[in-house]
Parts: C-alpha cells; structure tokens; sequence
C-alpha cells in the first residue's frame, strides 16, 4: 500500500506557512522564462493561477472548453466570498474562519490545510479590489459584509447576488492583460482528454480543438488541472451545463488519487423540479435564509393553497427541531429535514417535493421598521406591507424576479416553493499540501481538488478557496517542483509518449462514433442522475449503494453499446462532447456508490441512514472514519482505498449541534 | 403548444447555410428556450438528424454564452433576459418562431447558431484591467469609494459580454461593450492610472476588429439583457476625447 504523504510542514499551526514561503525553494527569472505550465480551466482558480505564474515569469498555456475564459462556471456564483478581514469589528480573526472551516466540515479537513487558507484570505479581497472589482460599499466608502450560514461573524464580501462574476472578471482581466503581454497562450473551445506521462511524470496533455475536432498534443513541464466540480454527475445540479470530471478523471485513471468521492453538498434553497424536461436546477442564494421562515403543512397531502392555510397549521420544521440556529442552520441540514418532510407526504406545490420560503413575516417586520424610520403615523396595514415589500425588493431583488421568470410566479404575493438540489463536491483529486496530486508534476486547484472543505462547506468560502489556490499557494509551492526540473527541456510533441497518448484518445473518439447505437447522450444521463440521486444523494444506505453499484454497471455495458452521435468527429459535435463526458461520469458515479458504502459513518453531507442519533441527526464515527479515502485506480470498476488518517492537534472533533 | 420553428442551419463558417423548418408538438409553458431546443434535439437525434448547435453553459443569464436572434430580437421577447432564461410562456399555440445567430462582421458563424466572439476577448486584452500584479495590493480598506461611484462602477461591470448589443445594432457597434469596462474603471481610483491609455488602446482594437460606429439608434440598451446604460457610451466618448486633448 502506498503511503500517502500530504507534506503537512513541521511546526505550529500559526506558522506553518510562513516558514514554508521563506525556505522554498526558488526558481530564477532566466530560468522561469524556459518553463513551459499548462492550466487547464479558466475559472476563480484558473484564470487566477495562469495570470499569477505568468507575472512570476513562466510560460503559460491555459485552456478552457467555452468560447472564452470569462464563461467559467465561476461565473455563476452568486451570495460572496469570505475573508478574515474583521473590519466589522466583530471578533472575527484568522483562527476563527479557521475554526469554524474546519467544524463546518465536520472535522474531515486538515488542519494544515485549513489554517492557510484563513490566513491568505484577507490579501485576496486586497488583490480584488486592486484590479478593480466593485464589491459593496457603505455610505462612507468602505467595504460591506453580510453573514452567512454556519457561522456568527459577518466576514462575507459580496457585489449584490454577482460576486463570482465580479471576481472571475476580475481574474479574467489579469489573464487577459497577460495574453496581450504575450506570456499567457490562452485556448478557448478546447477541451483537455489526457495527460501526457513521461518517465512517471505529467508533462502535458492532450486537448481536442472543440472547432474543428482536431486532437493537438501540448508539452509543459508541470499540468495544473483547475477544471471544477463534478455536481452533473447527477444530470440535475445547479452546475453550468457543460461543468463535467472529465479532467479529472483522466488523471485519476493515469496514477492520480481521488479523495473522498462521495462528499456532495446538496444545497437546500434551490427552484424545484418542474418537469422531465428540466435541465438545470437554479439556486435561490442561501442569503434569503436570513430573512425567509421555511414551512410545510402540518397535516399530510394537504391541497389547499399556501395563504389558505392558517398560522397554527403550519409546521416552521426548522425552528421547531433546531431552536438556537433556526432557519440558519448548515446547508446539509437543512437539506436533510426538508427531504424528511417531503417524505412523510408533507411537501407542497404540484410534485409533493418542495417547502414554502415565506417572506410575509419578513416583509411586515421591514414594512414597521420603515414606518418608524420614516416617523408615519396611523399607517394602514397595506402601506405597512408595501413598504415591507419595497425593502425586501432592494435586498433580494434580482433572486425574486430570477425565481419569477422561471416559475411564472410572485415571491412577494405567494412563498417560494424550494427543495434540495445538487450544488458542490467536496470531493476531487487528493493533493498535498503543495497541491499536487499523486503524479509528480500534476497539481488540482480549485473545486478539483478534494482539500480544504472536509464533509460540508460552507457558503462563500469556495470562492476564497479557488482564488487562495490560485493568486497565493501554488505560485510558491510550485517552485518547490520546479526548481528540481530546470534542466528539463521542453519535449518536443512527437516523442512517442505524445504519440501515444494521442492514439489512445483517438480510439475512444473513434468507438464512440462507431457504436452507432440508438439512444442519445442524455438518455443515459438521465439514468444515471436518477440512480445517484435515489441511491448516493441525501440520504445513503447499504441496500440502496449496492444495487446502485450493479445498475451503474450495467448502465455502462447499455451505454458502450447503445449511445447515437449524429455528425462526423472533424467538426465542431456537441454530442460528442457530451458522450465523452457522461461516459466518464458513469465511472465515477460508481466510485461515488463505492466510497459511500465504504464510509459507514455521517459526517457532513453524507448521511448514512445506518449512522443516525435516535431522533435522526447524523452520527459521525472518529473512531474509524477520522481519514481522507484516496482512491487509486485499478482498471475500470476497480479501485483500492488508501487512508490518510487526520490529525487534530488545536482543534477538537466534537459532535456538531445546532439546535 | 405546438410550433413551427425557422432555424438557421450552416455546417461551418464556409458554408453558405439557410432556413431549416421544423414542427414540434407538446411544448409546455414551464420549459425554458432552450429546454425546447433541446426536445428538439433529442428528437432529431432520434432520426438520425444532426441536433441544432448551440452555445449556452449556466442557463441562468449569467455566462453571456447563449446567444440567440429570436424573431428579429437578440435574446427574444422578454426585456433584460437572456436567451436562456427566457420561457415558452412567452409564446402561443402555432406560433412560428424564426431563430437565426447573432449576425456581425466580427461575430463570423461557427457552426448554426454558434458564433466567434473572440474579438471581445481581444478588446480586453488590449487595456480591460488595471495592471496589477497579484501580492501588490495594499489593504483593501485604504482605498475608500464613495457608494453612488462604487454602484455605478457595479452596473457597467455586470455586462455579460454576450454580444447582443453587437447583433441588434444595425451598424454592428460594440460600442455598448466597450463602454462599460471603461466606464467601470474610469469610475474608480484604482483605474485612473492608465485612464488614458485604455480607452486609446481599447477603442483602437474595437475599430480592428471590424465593429461598426455609433450612431446613437440606442437598440443596444434596449435589447441588453443586463440592461447596461448607453450612458456609458456617452462617458467613453468623453475619456477618449480627453485622452486624445492631452497627447
Ligand atoms: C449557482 C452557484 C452559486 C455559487 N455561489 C457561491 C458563492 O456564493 N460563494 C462561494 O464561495 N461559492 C459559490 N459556489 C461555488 C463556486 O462557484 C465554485 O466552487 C467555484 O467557482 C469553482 O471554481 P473553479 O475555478 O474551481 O472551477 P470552474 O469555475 O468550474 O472552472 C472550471 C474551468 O475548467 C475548464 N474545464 C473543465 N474541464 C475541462 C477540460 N476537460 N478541458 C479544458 N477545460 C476544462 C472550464 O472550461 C472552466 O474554465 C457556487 C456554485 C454554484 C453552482
Ligand atoms: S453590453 Fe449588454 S448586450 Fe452588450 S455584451 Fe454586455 S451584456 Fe451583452
Ligand atoms: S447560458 Fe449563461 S447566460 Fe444564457
């Protein structure tokens, strides 16, 4: 069994990385210019990676499947970003956004890990606001913050419901000023389908021009894989459509762990399923927690509409079972007892799954507090429900017409209906504390990699996370590498690694186009998302996992067998482009089945039912569950447990309680 | 509902494309745009036709990628939406509905509704940023912005580089877009150093890439899915006049 090794430095937790930064080792300006990186993904991580090495000095080539750099999924998140900063003077400091990172996550990061993060959080809000990223101001000029669930502090930067597209622009602006400066190549529409292996290490990749189908090879003396998060693997997520494991499952195939597969944070405010034409799931930002009740209807299979029900009739199942956080409690959560609700024949709208979001209290409470503000008097209860609603339309303005478009619905006159959707994976490629991956010279930033958010993570701090891999940690452990491969020169592309690598992807572009089945892309996507969904998403047991294992299995075989692509591979073909991902994704879907069964303790958003107090929260096991499970791969459907045991030295693993 | 779809097909940039007719039944007011497409798709596959091509990824009016001309408007019907976010509600029983790619000298068609955009990123790259290298940066709070500059710095940088006001300008501006990354940073301290320089360099790559003049029709604004303000073009005009005064 190999033993992993995470490189934790030695020393105390406060100092661990300072000491790190000041011995590693360097690599001159001369001889940077000769070191050629690929970062594949232009996302917070990518996009802040590429720019950050090519300003150091080195050669970059960056990759990203949509028309530009700027479309990353990153693109897309909407409530903020966390920073250590304490300008609210609230207590907040780097141990505390430590501290609760590390508990949010139900004690299953490291430490070592974590601690960093926290620390290089505050400079990466000064590095934004720098490039120009309009974030939130108050009256007086300087920045805002709003809170966040999990935590008591208001440490969460934001620009309204569109901070990740204010940061990944201004990413995207850093990466860009370094394509016209000549140091960054930058590939849009190309799409990465293997790394290229020499002598034990990655030293490039294979990419496909998405335009013109043709396969390029592409040398570089180290491979970052910045590439995202693998929610589609569930067909419904609240992922941009194209976000896929592609990437990162060629990596693992060629010698790279994965870790911890089976966490998935399903977030609990999102627009339900309308139909089986839906596509996409879209996300009603966790802020509206803040302000909204979540209820259902005491009675079972209750027809009646929302406002017809009276007061005493409604069950605000969050408030009753978790007193001291409410409406405020962690996303898994609440996730679970929305999902418990709905199962006791309890939900609302047309489908049964969903729960009202109400905003009437909310928009009474604001309408009195205008009232006074505005010192009116005898004010009747309309004007007092219009005011109310006014104030909750600068707040949540943009989410309230977001969630009318899609459902045809008014948020201000009926409650949302929401329910649970797949939102994030904390699971991804095991890296070390350099964020390497098991292959030398292969490194995973971003949501990619499985590090910093243990079993959950908590809202706004994936942004932090992505841009701290990016602008501030692999710029510096990337030299402890590179500064062991500067007599390497680049290798030309037809060295028979390339030459072989590149045979091997054609041959699978070449069987996919030839089964010339009967089904489309989506069918077994589709099928796929509804084995995982039912069997390895919110709640888990051993029954459901093992069949899940079988029907994935045969999934495949139908898959190999039936999938149609129209059109010839020498052009641009989305089908194909679907079908080499979801073919990736059935592999990894039964890795998640196995992770999961392996795990038999809760911790986090995986909730095994066999693991549960009596009155059904999770139970987690440190006795025998405190590790990473990093999974080496053995051929398809084959796969070997390495465990990196967790060590807690400051803080202690405690059984996290929100009622 | 049942439909009549008119969609422009074209195999790659050489071919000349045209009109392709489809009918399609059993379309439910609850599907978004391109959810139709898609069962348009599915259905073509099913006969062994080749699916419609088309760019979308967040399918929530955010990516800019989908990019659609739905009955002579960018991004159909609804104001301040997006192709993708916009709902077959907003349509009736046997209508015909005409969608075409966004159609500009500096948008050539890749393949159907697909265009290349790549001059957007090329506008940037010229001077869209604030040159700043990452661990330069002094404490965020130094630098102070007074709220209605820092709001106003906010709605020009919202643009989704979708391109649309590029498609429903009938002299294929990009004024509106260029406007509002200099409009963003000309409205913050931290961009007044390479003021100057930005809007020249900006403006100059604008004009290469073969994007058409302003003539003030405003269709930009009205069609915009984020709703950019074509005071921002009027604010461009401006820096470059004074960029030029001062050479
Ligand atoms: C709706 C939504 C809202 C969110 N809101 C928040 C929030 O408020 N706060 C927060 O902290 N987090 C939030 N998150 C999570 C956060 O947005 C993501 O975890 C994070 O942005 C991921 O960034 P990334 O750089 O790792 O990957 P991504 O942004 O997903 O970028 C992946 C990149 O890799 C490229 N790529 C992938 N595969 C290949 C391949 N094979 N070849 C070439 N290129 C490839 C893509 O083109 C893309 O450029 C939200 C997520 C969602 C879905
Ligand atoms: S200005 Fe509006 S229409 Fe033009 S690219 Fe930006 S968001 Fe699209
Ligand atoms: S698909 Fe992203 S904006 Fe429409």
């Amino acid at each position: 069994m190999t033993k992993l090794n995470s490189k934790i430095p030695a020393g105390d937790l406060e100092t661990k990385w300072t000491k790190y930064k000041s011995s590693v080792p360097l690599v001159n300006p001369a001889n940077k210019r000769s070191i050629e990186i690929i970062v594949v993904g232009s996302g917070l991580a990518g996009a802040s990676a590429a720019s950050s090495l090519a300003e150091l000095g080195y050669q970059v080539k960056c990759f990203c499947f949509q028309d530009s750099p700027r479309r990353a999924h990153s693109i897309a998140a909407q409530g903020g970003i966390n920073a250590a900063k304490n300008y609210q003077n609230d207590g907040d400091s780097v141990y505390r956004l430590f501290y609760d990172t590390v508990k949010g996550g139900d004690y299953r990061a490291r430490e070592g890990n974590v601690y960093r993060l926290a620390e290089v959080s505050a400079n990466i809000i000064d590095q934004c606001v720098a490039q120009g990223v309009p974030f939130a101001r108050e009256y007086g000029g300087y920045l805002s913050n709003r809170s966040f669930g999990g935590t008591q502090v208001q440490r969460t930067f934001y620009a309204a419901g569109q901070t990740g597209q204010q940061l990944l622009l201004g990413a995207y602006s850093a990466l860009e000023r370094q394509v016209g400066l000549g140091t960054v190549k930058m590939y849009s529409r190309h799409e990465m389908l293997d790394i290229v292996m020499i002598d034990g290490k990655a030293r490039g990749i294979i990419a496909r021009d998405l335009i013109s189908g043709k396969l390029e090879r592409h040398f570089g003396h180290a491979v970052l894989l910045c590439t995202g998060g693998y929610g589609n693997v569930f067909f419904l997520s609240t992922n941009a459509m194209g976000s896929n494991v592609t990437a990162a499952w060629k990596a693992h195939k060629q010698g790279a762990f994965f870790g911890n597969p089976c966490y998935t944070q399903i977030h609990p405010t999102c627009i339900p399923v309308s139909g089986d034409h839906q596509s996409k799931l879209t996300l009603m930002s966790e802020s509206l927690r803040n302000d909204g009740r979540i209820w259902v209807p005491k009675a079972k299979n209750d027809a009646r509409k929302a406002n017809e029900i009276p007061e005493e009739e409604r069950d605000y199942y969050l408030e009753r079972r978790y007193p001291a956080f409410g409406n405020l409690v962690p996303r898994d959560v609440a996730s679970r007892a929305a999902k418990e609700r709905c199962d006791e024949g309890c939900g609302v709208g047309t489908s049964k799954m969903a729960v009202y979001l109400d905003f009437a209290a909310a928009i009474e409470r604001y309408g009195k507090i205008q009232v006074n503000k505005m010192n009116l008097h005898n004010v009747s209860k309309e004007r007092i429900l219009e005011l109310g609603k006014e104030a909750v339309k600068e707040k949540y303005g943009n989410l309230f017409d977001m969630y009318a478009k899609i459902t045809g619905e008014n948020p201000y006159e009926t409650p949302m209906r929401i329910y649970p959707a797949v939102h994030y994976t904390m699971g991804g490629l095991w890296v070390d504390y350099d964020l390497m991956t098991s292959v030398p010279g292969l490194y995973a930033l971003g949501e990619a990699n499985f590090s910093d958010h243990g079993a959950n993570r908590l809202g706004a701090s994936a942004l932090m996370q992505g841009l701290a891999d990016g602008y501030f940690v692999i710029p510096y452990t990337i030299g402890t590498y590179l500064s062991q491969d500067i007599r390497t020169k680049a290798i030309p592309t037809d060295h028979e690694a390339f030459v072989e690598a590149e045979k091997k992807v054609q041959e699978q572009l070449d069987t996919l186009m030839n089964i010339k089945g009967t089904k489309s892309v989506d069918h077994f996507h589709k099928k796929l998302g509804k084995i995982m969904w039912d069997k390895c998403g919110m709640a888990r047991n051993e029954k459901g996992l093992t069949e899940a294992i079988s029907a994935i299995r045969a999934l495949r075989e139908e898959f190999w067998k039936g999938v149609r692509i129209p059109g010839t591979q020498n052009e641009m073909n989305l089908e194909l482009e679907k079908a080499g991902r979801v073919a990736d994704f059935i592999e990894l879907g039964e890795l998640m089945c196995k992770d999961a069964l392996n795990r038999k303790e809760s911790c986090g958003g995986h909730f095994r039912e066999e693991s549960a107090t009596e009155d059904g929260e999770a139970k987690r096991d440190d006795d025998n569950f405190s590790y990473v499970a990093a999974w080496e791969f053995k051929g398809v459907g084959e796969s070997e447990l390495h465990k990196e045991e967790l060590k807690f030295d400051v803080v202690h693993p405690s059984q996290r309680s929100y009622k | 509902m049942n439909l009549t779809l008119k969609i422009w097909r074209q195999k790659n940039a050489k071919d000349k494309g045209g009109f392709a007719l489809y009918t399609i039944d059993g379309i439910s007011e609850d599907m978004s745009f391109l959810e139709m497409i898609d069962v348009l798709n599915e259905r073509l596959i099913g006969k062994n036709a080749e699916p419609v091509a088309f760019d979308h990824d967040c399918r929530e009016g955010i990516c800019g990628m989908c990019s659609m001309f739905i009955n002579g408007r960018a991004h159909g019907p609804w104001a301040g939406t997006t192709t993708c976010q916009l709902h077959m509600r907003a349509f009736k029983d046997g209508d015909t509905i005409t969608i075409e790619p966004w159609r500009a000298a500096g948008f050539p068609v890749v393949k159907d509704l697909v265009v290349d955009r790549s001059a957007f990123d090329r506008i940037i790259a010229s001077g869209g940023f604030v040159s700043v290298n990452t661990g330069n940066a002094k404490d965020a709070n130094n630098i102070t912005i007074p709220k209605p500059d820092a709001d106003e710095s906010f709605a020009a940088a919202a643009c989704i580089g979708c391109g649309a006001c590029v498609a429903s300008c009938k002299n294929s501006s990009a004024m509106l877009f260029v406007s509002a990354k200099v409009s963003q940073l000309a409205l913050l301290p931290q961009g007044q150093v390479e003021r100057k320089q930005r809007v020249q360099s900006m403006v100059a790559q604008m004009d290469a890439e073969g994007f058409g003049n302003c003539t003030n029709t405003g269709s930009c604004e009205a069609e915009c899915p984020k709703e950019i303000s074509l005071t921002h073009i009027a604010r461009m005009n401006r820096e470059y006049m004074m960029a030029n005064i001062m050479e």
